[in-house]
């Protein structure tokens, strides 16, 4: 099932008295998601992803736009008809209920001609049950469960009734690393076998990057970007998106453009052909560096970190925001100890320029056509 | 004992010498005085120890009259009482403006003197020779026949008494089903909308075994409670409650002891010791009947 | 497009509903708020109203076209209605100030200090808890009647300060203080007394409030012991002078001056339930028993 938000506004009136006026949790987004797709929605907390969640639910409504699945306008239908399924981020098992009725809980809520014999419901129980690997856990209660074991039961839940969209809201969030992990591929397994069209609400884009079809990006109710991970993490938008994604974080640099170079405390690094001479942001991914004998960046080397897979070497630049310097280095490079200084030189498809004043990004001319 | 054992001692020392003279002594005391037959109260002797007191407490049809009213009070107000806290509650807490305010008001007969407003439902309730009452009007609106509720008919009395009770009880439990309420997780809430579970559904098997803990809590301190009903009655029937016919166990437990008919404490001691047995077991029922429905 | 058309009719249908289901539960919420205030309406009318003309009304009347002050004359002339509320004052400020006192020493007691058997002791401090007062009353009428303590104000106030149920409120609040403080002011040489008095109140007064007015109320509303104890009006509290200007006072009919008094009564509790709303059906709802 395709879903469309179009126009998507949402203000909540404001909480106390004293703040009157409104807080716009959403401000005029539109995105599409694909049929059968997995998305992420990606933000920090407070961004509005949960809000939108929220609407796509049903559970709260749009103060402006309008929500289709498919061809159908959903805006004003209430949660129940809408066919979702939901997974709440403490995943609101019923704790008096057994693992067994808490699956049968929403097939026992439908009504006439829709509700199944008492045979076909627990029949679809136990093969949804199958799917999320908890059949040997259907009659215990959910406080016996471990986290990963409670996150199943609740996918479980939401997936019974066949919904056309299932919605996670910080899956992850609730667990530890290593279940994380284990889990996040489960997900993406039960989405690929079931078909349906998944949205998740993460702020960690590592688990948005690793599992989503698409990711969506927000940031204080605006939508940022949207598209494939990889070519999100490629391609930001913005100084914003290029921070949030990618780990070890980007490395960003108070620039400037000078007669078509990136200057960085007067000496240029990389040429800039076609942009005007402005203040900018320089953003270098850790796997931008290339170390040269004779590259043009010279940084202080604090120290190297070995860990196994590659090299990290951190170091500082007078230019750099933060104050430190991290990267990635081929394992291969030899890196005498006791150096005190290093040159690089910089991969051009890894740095981007966003302009000074709202981190818009800059468009290099050559990488256009 | 070194120093600081001492000085915790000393800090304990006030209360535990108030507790024991005040709680742990009269507790034990009550025991003997219970089984001393015969006891005078101003030459303090007996002459025999057994179980007489309490057969002839239980054979006083005083006593056997307070057993039935009070037994006739806790079957009525504490089913009562709790479901309509249960009602009131739900209906609160599904209501966002003006909910302090009927908070505040639904409290309001809790700090209230309970024997100065049974007064007042005793205007409201009473027929004398001027006038029939307030409720008698209600009653003669809608094409009843004037009662008088306080000393009329046996029922009618205990109408009003049940009355009173509940309405004096309600504040408590309507805040306890109150804060009960508020502290299910609301996404057990949103979790059933987005599942379209009727709302009766909802109640009836997530609300109502989510809070089942403090409904349990209600009724047996509900049962406590009424068993141990006296100045609602006296509020409304006066002192003599035997006269009128409405005494409680412990109305009759304190005529015992004290005032016209009183100056007997070994049939005091054994009517509360009959009384604190009849909650005991009731209150154990109450609780292992919940337990074994809390585990299905 | 039909499901369109059916979704914006069930949105319109699921609306309407609503709205109904709203008007009804402020309708049953109105119903019962009128259950709760019609009392004391009434007793405040019917207090303004003068004797002769309440008598006249055959049909109850919902208003008063001639208030009149002359029952709260009476109820301070025509019995001593002043001094049940004196005495009430000072055995509720001396009862809940002891009372305040030996809970905060034996709180601080269980919650700070170390002595051998401390849970045991505090486990028999709680299950005391569950000793009902009208076993335990017999003998204390007796002990006091033999101390010759009837008709004072020692004998009503004595048995009335232990409460369990308080110590043990003061105890939870007093061990929310973190250890830090207490060792740090250790180091500093401060004195238990002084600590429980200068760190242990002041942190902790939002509980001790709420003990105090909880005993306040449970001390103006008492009635059994002090009905027992006293047989002198000169030291009866309000509940009992209610009862005996109910069976003695202005004669049996005049309900307006019983009104005023049950006014003058009812009126300290109600300012100071208004006062303190919060912290009182807070504190009730932690475990408050009826006094």
């Amino acid at each position: 099932m395709e879903i469309r938000l179009e126009g998507i506004t949402k203000r909540f009136p404001g909480r106390s008295k004293k703040s009157q006026g409104e807080t716009t949790a959403v401000r005029d987004l539109t995105v599409q998601v694909p049929d059968g797709t997995l998305v992420g929605l990606l933000g920090p907390s407070g961004c509005g992803k949960s809000t939108t969640l929220n609407m796509i639910c049903g559970l709260e409504a749009p103060t402006e736009g309008r929500i289709f699945f498919g061809d159908e306008d959903v805006t004003d239908l209430p949660p129940e008809l809408r066919g979702v399924g939901m997974v709440f981020q403490n995943y609101a098992l019923y704790p008096h209920l057994t693992v067994l009725q808490n699956i049968l809980f929403p097939l026992e809520n439908l009504k006439g001609e829709q509700r199944p014999s008492k045979e076909e419901m627990r029949r679809r129980a136990v093969e949804t049950a199958a799917l999320v690997q908890i059949e040997e856990l259907l009659d215990r209660k959910p406080r016996e469960l471990s986290g990963g074991q409670q996150q199943r039961v609740a996918i479980a839940r939401a997936l019974v009734k066949t919904p056309r969209v299932l919605l996670l809201d910080e899956p992850l969030s609730n667990l530890d690393a290593r279940l994380r992990l284990q889990t996040r591929e489960e997900i993406c397994r039960i989405q690929k076998k079931t078909g349906i069209t998944t949205i998740f609400v993460t702020h960690d884009q590592e688990e948005a990057m690793s599992i989503s079809d698409r990711i969506v990006v927000m940031k204080e109710g605006v939508l940022m970007q949207r598209g494939l991970p990889q070519q999100v993490y490629d391609d930001p938008a913005n100084l914003f998106v290029a921070k949030f994604l990618g780990l070890p974080p980007i490395n960003v640099f108070q620039g400037r453009i000078q007669g078509g170079w990136l200057c960085l405390e007067g000496t240029p690094v990389l040429p800039a052909p076609g942009v005007a001479d402005q203040e900018v942001w320089a953003g270098v991914r850790p796997e931008g560096f290339l170390l040269r004998e004779d590259g043009p960046l010279v940084c202080a080397l604090d120290r190297v970190e070995v860990l196994g897979r590659d090299v990290s070497a951190v170091c500082a630049h007078p230019a750099c925001q933060s104050g430190q310097v991290r990267v990635i280095l081929d394992p291969d490079c030899r890196m005498e100890s006791g150096r005190k200084m290093v040159n690089f030189a910089l991969r051009p498809d890894k740095v981007f320029l966003f302009r000074r004043e709202d981190g818009v990004r800059i468009p290099l001319p050559e990488a256009g056509p | 004992m070194n120093r600081n054992e001492t000085k915790a001692w000393l800090y304990l020392l006030p209360a535990t010498l108030l507790l024991a003279a005040f709680l742990v002594y009269p507790l034990i005391d009550v025991l003997i005085y219970s089984v001393e037959e015969g006891y005078n109260f101003t030459s303090q002797t007996y002459w025999g120890v057994g179980g007489y007191n309490y057969l002839y407490v239980l054979h006083d049809p005083y006593f056997l009259q307070a057993l039935k009213n009070t037994l006739i009070l806790v079957a009525i107000t504490v089913p009562v009482s709790t479901c309509l806290a249960l009602a009131i509650s739900t209906a609160l807490s599904s209501i966002r403006p003006l909910r302090q305010l009927f908070q505040t008001v639904y409290f309001l007969p809790y700090v209230t003197n309970t024997l100065a407003v049974g007064l007042v439902f005793m205007a409201l309730f009473q027929k004398t020779e001027y006038t029939d009452g307030l409720v008698n009007l209600l009653i003669n609106w809608f094409g009843g026949q004037s009662v008088d509720f306080i000393d009329g008919p046996y029922w009618a009395k205990m109408f009003v008494l049940c009355f009173y009770t509940v309405w004096t009880v309600m504040p408590f439990k309507i805040l306890v089903l109150t804060s009960a309420l508020a502290s299910v997780n609301p996404d057990y809430y949103r979790a059933a909308r987005v599942d379209g579970t009727s709302r009766t559904r909802i109640f009836f098997r997530i609300t109502l075994p989510l809070i089942a803990p403090m409904i349990v809590y209600l009724v047996i301190t509900g049962f406590i409670g009424a068993f141990k009903a006296y100045s609602d009655a006296v509020a409304l029937f006066g002192t003599d409650l035997n006269a009128a016919g409405m005494n409680t166990i412990v109305g009759y437990v304190y005529d015992m002891l004290y005032g016209d008919s009183g100056g007997y404490p070994s049939y005091a001691s054994a009517a509360a010791i009959i009384l604190f047995v009849i909650v005991l077991t009731i209150t154990c029922i109450n609780l292992l009947v919940s337990r074994r429905q809390l585990e299905n | 497009m039909k499901r369109n058309m059916d979704s914006h009719v069930l949105s319109r249908e699921a609306g309407r509903r609503r709205r109904v289901r709203l008007a009804v539960t402020y309708c049953a919420l109105g119903i019962w708020a009128v259950m709760v205030l019609f009392p004391f309406y009434w007793m405040v009318l019917t207090s303004f109203k003068s004797y002769s003309a309440y008598n006249a009304e055959h049909i109850p009347v919902l208003f008063t076209l001639a208030p009149t002050l002359e029952n709260y004359w009476q109820v301070f002339t025509a019995v001593p209605l002043g001094r049940y509320l004196l005495n009430t004052l000072i055995f509720a400020v001396i009862t809940t100030g002891i009372m305040v006192a030996v809970s905060t020493l034996a709180a601080y007691g269980f919650a700070r200090l170390e002595f051998r058997g401390k849970n045991l002791v505090f486990a028999l401090f709680l299950s005391m808890m569950m000793i009902p007062s009208e076993l335990v009353v017999i003998t204390n009428f007796v002990t006091i009647t033999n101390l010759d303590l009837r008709n004072s104000f020692t004998g009503l106030i004595l048995p009335s300060i232990t409460s369990v149920f308080y110590i043990y409120l003061l105890k939870e609040s007093f061990e929310q203080v973190p250890d830090e403080l207490y060792r740090a002011a250790r180091v500093d040489g401060t004195s238990d007394l002084k600590y429980l008095w200068k760190v242990m109140i002041p942190i902790c007064r939002p509980t001790i409030v709420t003990v105090t007015i909880l005993k306040l109320i449970e001390c103006w509303n008492s009635y059994v012991w002090p009905r027992l104890i006293t047989d002198d009006q000169a030291y009866f509290l309000v509940s009992n002078g209610i009862q005996e200007i109910r069976e003695n006072g202005f004669g049996r009919e005049n309900i307006p001056a019983m009104m005023a008094a049950v006014v003058v009564i009812s009126v300290p509790l109600i300012l100071l339930f208004l006062a303190f709303r919060n912290k009182i059906m807070e504190g009730v709802s932690r475990g408050g028993i009826k006094g």
